[in-house]
């Protein structure tokens, strides 16, 4: 390979480490290989530092950041991009991730500067767009769940379940009952569930699952004591069911003197079909994400909004927004608030844009529609599936995602794994595995409302096939796989044994590149 | 409903495949009285233009930094990010990628992890950085967390200088916590933190340059602290400064936590942002959030992975380091480029540059009759007293088309030693017309 004068690699495939690539599926080197301390790619003007008020803080030891310049970063992430599988390059049936098509009408509002070049601290007599904004999508939020209050500053879905749970255990203590320190969680719940609770300090009590993949209100009684403070309840659930019995749930944790909080990261299946707040629930997180099309970036930003019931409402964090005759205030702190403050600033303002934008296009129609299509599309999944697939619980039709274990591939010297990694040489993203935990080899498959029927088609064809392949034997084809990706089978278990997580320069790179 | 690709043709079709009579066959689990038994008040589908049309109207009822005069900071900085920048990050295979859970076809996210937590580790002076984490200020709450893990002590001391909606989030997060202390805000002082560390301490937290503006000594800090067992936490809302300022692990830090915005990322009204952390390579297994290694194929090349993911959620379930589930990925990729697009010589300048324009503005303040400058030491950042309540002042000088800082009584409501008190920053983006116009409006508002 060849090195120029400041022996920064010119091509691709430096360093001996890796094959070449194609002109189509680059084999990029990381930037410090490409980039050096000296090159730039933003023109600034030096300065006269003569005399600075650093009070002797200033920096005596070098970075080691290498930089690029303009072409050269250009080349280097799109390259880089290019390396990745998205929602705009091909179906991406994530279970419990939900990818839906991000429009770009989104990202055009959220840029504009009116809401991109706007300062949390300034002035609120210059930002009232942006409260009339934030109180518009409160507004649709309130009006879909039928609940009493909603907190927009959550980050992202586990900081809203978070600062629910917070807002569950500040009610409880102003009730005088701190001595409940159990929190109820169905076994099927996200691992972000029990992980909230804990980190509450609360003890988790897991409920178990009935035979057909729903809770059961006798076990939620059975489980309920003086000492119950909560119960967290997905629904839909993680198994792709609506809960049946939910309210009669509601019930037995009220009438025990417990919330209700409900994991809301499968709301898109019900929206505009179905109000939580009907339900009982007394504090449930929306991901702004998977509900309303903003773009999730390679693992986020999110943004998880929290609806409180009225018995809770009293319980929600600051800031919130407050219209007064023709402005709206922002209250930021309360005397005695219960909870404060779980961010520095307002939440994700970028994505309230990008959500609202998608909810007026849309319309409460067109949720609805879209909420239907979502399980429309899952069921004709499973139908078409599950003669060859094998369905746990087929006592109800599935919400927006189907669920299927692994018994299928029993024998045929192929795991969950091996057949994922083979949907890839086939152009689809894998569906979710292992996950719910509740169900053996779980395969978790959600297409979302965006996909045409077409896809769908070509979608069943192809798992038809493999699943037929895997029968006959031909396990090579899935134990090999990918092949067709930028990259072979990851050694995961030698990344987390020996980790590397940050480059380091070698001691001779310009000798151990030649 | 330009968004849903069936035909009403198509989905009687479906339907039928399935063998179900109508839509609602499908919602048959939801008890019938929860079943669109209900009118939404709210507007239905609308075309594009329209749409456009409503979002316009709204961005047009603020007043955006890039149309005046701005000094505002305090946590949240305004800088130029280049056009490459913007321009690449909305790539579809970047926007519209999820959590890179299927490594084969993710590289590209996680290279440009690997590249980001690099990046991050060599500006701190810190062994490993994270994937990143919501924002400064949960960043923060998490270190906290994270050094009771490691001493397994409890008492936390938080400096008097940290950021007031820092605390109260670290507030929240160990709420009722008899073990918290939290020393009193003052532009005079981070109160005295030294002489809280005893051997029950888990850690101090400092922010430099503080939320006055002043620098503060990590190094003497590091040592107090490590002489009782304790770990040192710094906290950094403006990261540009590392460019300049001496790197917090150089200076005995444990646990580095950053709000990331100023790179690569818009004001955006208080999010999306970018937690960064980083610490010492002994405390990577009470990190929280996630991390990409560095891992090889089945062929031997070279390819990245999350990692050590048995610290998360998905695994750990309630014996987890945190309940975070996410990241800030694509903010993470704006910072990433654009500090390969500074590099090491773009970044000093960078740094240089704001601290410039700050000592610029620290003069011409300094003029202006009835200012009093307090900072001797400051980044880009400074506080100034004026002879009359600060938050009024703001509010005349905003009605003039200059926004003028951040009045300390605006996060610290009720403080009476904070009524007069204004912060203000200047970034690469403040000119010197901009600061005359400051001046000039001042003398005439105190006059």
């Amino acid at each position: 390979m060849s090195m120029n004068t400041q022996g920064r690699p010119t091509g691709i495939g430096t360093l001996g480490t890796s094959a070449s690539g194609s002109a189509l599926l680059p084999d990029e080197p990381l930037l410090f290989e490409i980039g050096d301390t000296e090159h730039s790619g933003v023109d600034l003007p030096e300065v006269d530092l003569a005399t600075d008020r650093l009070g002797g803080f200033g920096r005596k030891s070098k970075l080691d950041l290498a930089g690029l310049t303009e072409p050269e970063a250009m080349r280097h992430y799109v390259r880089l991009s290019r390396l990745n599988h998205s929602i705009d390059s091909g179906m991406y049936p994530l279970g419990s991730c939900t990818m839906k098509h991000n429009p770009r009408l989104n990202e055009k509002m959220a840029r504009l500067p009116g809401f991109s070049d706007i300062h949390p601290l300034q002035p609120v007599s210059t930002v009232q767009g942006a409260l009339e904004l934030m109180n518009e999508l409160s507004h649709w939020l309130l009006t879909l769940t039928n609940t009493a209050a909603v907190a927009l500053s959550p980050k992202a879905g586990a900081h809203g379940e978070l600062l629910g749970m917070m807002a569950i255990k500040a009610a409880q203590e102003a009730k005088g009952e701190a001595h409940r320190t159990i929190v109820l969680v169905p076994e099927s719940a996200h691992g972000t569930n029990p992980a909230t609770a804990a980190f509450l300090g609360y003890t988790v009590t897991p409920v178990p699952a009935r035979a057909d993949g729903t809770v059961d209100v006798e076990a939620v009684k059975a489980a309920l004591s003086p000492d119950v403070a909560a119960i967290m309840l997905t629904n839909p659930n993680t198994c792709g069911l609506f809960e049946p019995q939910v309210i009669e749930i509601a019930k037995a944790v009220h009438d025990a003197g417990a919330f209700f909080y409900c994991d809301g990261a499968n709301f898109n299946a019900i929206m505009g079909v179905v109000r939580p707040g009907d339900l009982g629930i007394d504090a449930m997180h929306i991901n702004l994400h998977k509900t309303f099309s903003t773009p999730h970036g390679g693992g986020g930003p999110g943004a998880g909004p929290v609806v409180l019931s009225a018995a809770l409402a009293p319980f929600a964090p600051v800031p919130f927004i407050k219209g007064v005759q023709d402005r709206f205030e922002l209250i930021e702190h309360i005397e005695a608030n219960a909870l404060g403050r779980v961010t520095a600033f307002h939440g994700q303002m970028g994505m309230y844009v990008r959500a609202l934008t998608y909810m007026l296009s849309h319309g409460a129609d067109g949720l609805a529609q879209a909420a239907q299509d979502a399980v429309l599309n899952a069921n004709y999944i499973k139908s078409r599936l599950e003669h060859a697939f094998s369905v746990p619980f087929p006592d109800y039709p599935t919400m927006h995602e189907a669920l299927f274990d692994d018994s299928f591939l029993k024998d045929s010297g192929v795991s969950t794994l091996d057949f994922a990694k083979a949907m890839i040489d086939e152009g689809f993203h894998p569906m979710t595995m292992y996950f719910p935990l509740v169900v053996h080899g779980a395969m978790l498959v959600e297409p979302t409302e965006s996909e045409s029927k077409q896809t769908l088609d070509r979608f069943c064809d192809v798992m038809l096939e493999l699943a037929k392949d895997a029968r006959d034997g031909n396990s090579a084809r899935f134990t090999s796989a990918p092949t067709k990706a930028p990259r072979r089978r990851l050694d995961e278990t030698r990344a987390a044994r020996q980790p590397i997580l940050k480059w380091e320069r070698p001691v001779d790179l310009p000798k151990a590149a030649e | 409903m330009r968004y849903l690709p069936h035909s009403a043709a198509e989905r009687a079709e479906m339907l039928g495949v399935i063998g179900a009579t109508d839509i609602d066959a499908l919602f048959s689990a939801v008890p019938k009285s929860a079943l669109r038994g209900f009118d939404l008040d709210l507007p239905a589908h609308s075309p594009e233009f329209l749409v456009e049309r409503h979002m316009r109207a709204l961005a047009a009822k603020n007043h955006a930094a890039g149309d005046g005069p701005f000094f505002v900071g305090a946590g949240a900085y305004r800088h130029h990010v280049p056009a490459t920048v913007d321009h690449l990050i909305q790539r579809s295979e970047w926007l519209t990628a999820y959590t890179p859970y299927q490594p084969e076809i993710s590289q590209g996210t996680l290279q440009m992890l690997f590249e980001f937590q690099t990046q991050v580790a060599k500006i701190t002076g810190m062994d490993v950085a994270n994937a990143s984490l919501y924002d400064g200020s949960t960043a923060t709450a998490e270190a906290v967390l994270m050094a009771r893990r490691i001493t397994k002590k409890n008492k936390v001391v938080l400096s008097g200088g940290l950021h007031p909606h820092y605390r109260d989030v670290v507030k929240a997060y160990l709420k009722d916590d008899p073990d918290l202390v939290c020393l009193s805000p003052s532009p005079e002082g981070q109160g005295d933190i030294l002489s809280q560390v005893d051997n029950k301490t888990a850690a101090i937290v400092i922010q430099t340059p503080d939320f006055y503006g002043h620098l503060r000594d990590l190094k003497g800090a590091a040592e107090a602290a490590h002489a009782q067992g304790a770990l040192l936490i710094v906290v950094i809302t403006e990261v540009i400064s590392l460019g300049l300022l001496e790197a917090p692990g150089a200076l005995g830090a444990d646990i580095v936590v950053a709000e990331g915005q100023s790179i690569g990322n818009a004001l955006n009204f208080g999010g999306p942002y970018l937690g960064l952390m980083a610490t010492r390579k002994e405390f990577i297994r009470q990190m929280p959030g996630r991390l990409c290694g560095e891992t090889v194929d089945a062929e031997g090349n070279r390819g990245f992975v999350l990692t050590l993911s048995t610290r998360e959620q998905h695994i750990r379930r309630e014996k987890a380091t945190s309940n975070i589930c996410t990241n800030s990925g694509l903010c993470a990729l704006a910072f990433s480029i654009h500090m390969a697009l500074l590099g090491e010589a773009g970044f000093v300048r960078l740094a240089r540059l704001n601290h410039a324009g700050a000592i610029k503005l620290a003069d011409a303040l300094t003029a202006v009759a009835g200012v009093e400058v307090l900072n001797d030491t400051f980044f880009n950042e400074l506080t100034i007293r004026v002879s009359e309540p600060a938050a009024p002042l703001v509010e005349r000088l905003a009605r003039r088309g200059i926004l003028a800082g951040v009045p300390a009584s605006r996060l610290l409501p009720g403080d009476p030693g904070v009524e007069n008190l204004l912060i203000l920053a200047a970034t690469e983006l403040t000119t010197d017309l901009d600061i005359e116009a400051l001046t000039t409006a001042l003398a005439e508002e105190l006059a």
